[in-house]
C-alpha cells in the first residue's frame, strides 16, 4: 500500500487548520506563506499538535482518528522527521545521534546499524564527530540518516535547505531528490523555495490560511495558478514548464 | 543674540560641578558597600593566626557539628534535587495558571524570613502542627530530631536548585524533545538522555548555590529543631553556640565557612562562564 493519508482539523493559535491530502511513494511539496499552516499540519501527522477531528493514516494503519478516539502516541507512529535546523543532539556524536532511534538488542547492533545508515548517505566518515564541527550539508544528511536509520514508514522534512548557505543549496538539493527518490517512501516536505518544487518533481499541496487552495503538479500551478500566492511562487521557476 | 551668551558662564560651572562630584559620588557610595562587605571579613580573618585558628577548631563542640553538617546538607541536597528536578520538568513544561502559581510559591522560602520558616515547619510537622498527629501515630516525633534539620535545610534551599533547574529546562531547544520522541524515546528517555544532559551545568549550579544555603541555615533550624550538639546543632549554630564561650572557636568556624562560601561561590561562577 506504503501511502500516507492525511485529512486533519484542528486550531493552533488564531490559525485554523483544514488540510487533506495523500502520497504514495512519491516526495509531497507542502507550499505555502509563512504562518500559513504548513508547519502546524506537518506537526499533526507527527502527532506533536493534536487536531481537532480528521484521520491520519499510512499503510493502511490508522494513526489517528477524531471520531474513533484513536490517537496512537508520536514515539510509536514511526515517522522520521528532520525539522528545519535540524536539531542533532549537541552532546552526542554523529553515530551517537543515528545510533539514537535504532531500535536493536546490543549496543554493537545499533552501531553498526547506525555506521550502515551513514554510509547510505556517504557520511561514514563523519561518525566521531560533534554536530558543531560539521557543516550545513554535513548536518543535514546526518539528520537524515538519523531520520532513516530506525527504519521508518514515512518521512517528514521541514524546509530541509533553508537553512544552508545559498551557496550549497543547489548540491544538497540534487543530493536529497536522487535520495528521496531512492527511498520510495511516502515524504512529506515543507518548503517555499520553488528550486526544490523543480528539483524534486513531486505533487504540490499549496496551503494559505490554514487551508489547501490548489493541488497538482508544478506544471498544473504555472498553468493555471489559483492564487496570487501561486502565480508569484511559479513565476520563480528557472525552467518554464514546456 | 545676548540671551545664549550669559547662558553659557553657569552651563560651564554645571559641567564642571558634574565632572567633579559624579565621580567622587559614584566612587564614595560604592567604596561604601564595597567597606561594609569587606571590612568584617578582614576582621575575620586578620584578627586570627594559624595557630588560633587550629586551637579554635579543637574544640570538642566542632567535630560532631562539622560530621552533622556534611551529612545533612548532603540529604538535604539529595532531597531537593531527587524531587526537584522532576518538579523543575514539570513546571518548565506546563504552561497553565495553576503552575505559574505553583511556580511563585515553591520561589517563597527565598524572601521569607528564616523565623517564620521555623514557625512554619513547626506548626506543620510539630506534635501540634497539622501533620504531628499522623505522623505521632507512625512513633515519629519530628521537632528536635536530625530529620528536622534536613527538612528545615530543604525547606529554605530547595528553591535556589528548582529556579536554575526550571529555567534551563525552558532553555532546552523544543526540536531536539520533539526528534527524540519520532525516533521512538518515551518521555523516560527524552529526559535522562537529552534533558538532563544538556542541562547539567545549569543544573550543577543550582545544586551549588543550594548545598551553600543549606550549609548557612540558622534560623529555621534553631526553631524547628533546637540545638543539640551532635544532633541538630549544625556548624552555624556551633558558632552561635560558642560565641557565649568562647569566640576564638566562633571565628575558627566562620574562617572555615567563609573559605567554603568562597570557593563555591568561585566554582558557580567558573562554572556559568563555561
Amino acid at each position: 500500500m506504503n501511502a500516507l493519508k492525511v485529512d486533519v482539523r484542528g486550531t493552533t493559535g488564531a490559525l485554523s487548520i483544514d488540510v487533506s491530502f495523500s502520497t504514495g511513494a512519491a516526495p509531497l511539496l507542502l507550499v505555502g506563506p509563512n504562518g500559513s499552516g504548513k508547519t502546524s499540519a506537518l506537526m499533526m501527522i507527527l502527532g506533536a499538535l493534536a487536531p481537532d477531528r480528521g484521520r491520519v493514516s499510512l499503510d493502511g494503519t490508522t494513526l489517528y482518528d477524531g471520531d474513533a478516539h484513536v490517537d496512537v502516541p508520536l514515539e510509536r507512529r514511526r515517522i522520521g522527521f528532520v525539522p528545519q535546523r535540524y536539531a542533532l543532539f549537541p552532546h552526542l556524536d554523529v553515530l551517537g545521534n543515528v545510533a539514537y532511534g535504532v531500535p536493536a538488542p546490543s549496543r554493537a547492533e545499533r552501531d553498526h546499524l547506525a555506521r550502515a545508515a551513514l554510509a547510505e548517505l556517504d557520511v561514514a566518515a563523519l561518525a566521531a564527530r560533534r554536530p558543531a564541527q560539521l557543516s550545513g550539508g554535513e548536518m543535514q544528511r546526518v539528520a537524515l540518516a538519523r531520520a532513516l536509520a530506525g527504519r521508518p514508514r514515512a518521512l517528514l522534512m521541514d524546509e530541509p535547505l533553508a537553512a544552508l548557505d545559498v551557496s550549497v543549496r543547489r548540491d544538497v538539493r540534487r543530493f536529497l531528490a536522487d535520495r528521496l527518490r531512492a527511498l520510495a517512501m511516502p515524504t512529506v516536505l515543507v518548503t517555499h523555495d520553488v528550486a526544490d518544487a523543480e528539483a524534486l518533481d513531486g505533487d504540490i499541496v499549496v496551503i494559505e490560511a490554514g487551508a489547501v487552495v490548489q493541488r497538482g503538479r508544478l506544471a498544473d500551478l504555472a498553468a493555471q495558478p489559483q492564487t496570487e500566492f501561486v502565480r508569484q511562487f511559479v513565476v520563480a521557476r528557472t525552467r518554464p514548464s514546456p | 543674540m545676548p540671551g545664549q551668551v550669559t547662558d553659557t558662564q553657569p552651563r560651564v560651572w554645571r559641567e564642571r560641578l558634574i565632572a567633579i562630584a559624579w565621580p567622587a559620588a559614584v566612587g564614595g557610595l560604592s567604596g561604601a558597600l564595597l567597606l561594609l562587605v569587606l571590612l568584617p571579613i578582614a576582621g575575620l580573618l586578620f584578627t586570627s593566626s594559624p595557630g588560633r585558628l587550629l586551637r579554635g577548631l579543637a574544640d570538642p563542640l566542632v567535630a560532631p557539628a562539622i560530621r552533622l553538617t556534611i551529612v545533612t546538607t548532603i540529604a538535604s541536597l539529595g532531597l531537593i534535587v531527587l524531587c526537584g528536578t522532576p518538579l523543575a520538568w514539570v513546571i518548565a513544561r506546563r504552561r497553565t495558571r495553576l503552575w505559574r502559581v505553583l511556580e511563585t510559591v515553591i520561589q517563597l522560602p527565598v524572601v521569607l524570613p528564616p523565623a517564620v520558616a521555623g514557625v512554619a515547619l513547626l506548626l506543620a510537622f510539630g506534635r501540634r502542627g497539622l501533620l504531628g498527629p499522623s505522623l505521632a501515630v507512625f512513633g515519629v516525633g519530628l521537632p528536635f530530631s536530625t530529620a528536622a534539620v534536613v527538612l528545615a535545610q530543604s525547606f529554605v534551599a530547595a528553591p535556589f536548585y528548582v529556579q536554575a533547574a526550571v529555567a534551563a529546562f525552558r532553555q532546552l531547544d523544543a526540536d531536539l524533545v520533539l526528534v527524540a520522541r519520532t525516533l521512538g524515546a518515551s518521555w523516560p528517555r527524552v529526559f535522562f538522555t537529552v534533558a538532563v544532559p544538556l542541562s547539567w551545568p545549569a543544573l550543577a549550579g543550582g545544586a551549588t548555590l543550594s548545598w551553600a544555603r543549606a550549609l548557612g541555615e540558622f534560623g529555621a533550624t534553631l526553631m524547628f529543631a533546637g540545638n543539640l550538639t551532635g544532633r541538630t546543632q549544625t556548624l552555624p549554630l556551633t558558632i552561635y553556640t560558642a560565641l557565649e564561650s568562647d569566640l576564638q572557636t566562633a571565628q575558627s568556624l566562620s574562617i572555615v565557612l567563609v573559605a567554603v562560601a568562597f570557593a563555591l561561590l568561585v566554582a558557580i561562577r567558573a562554572g556559568a562562564r563555561r
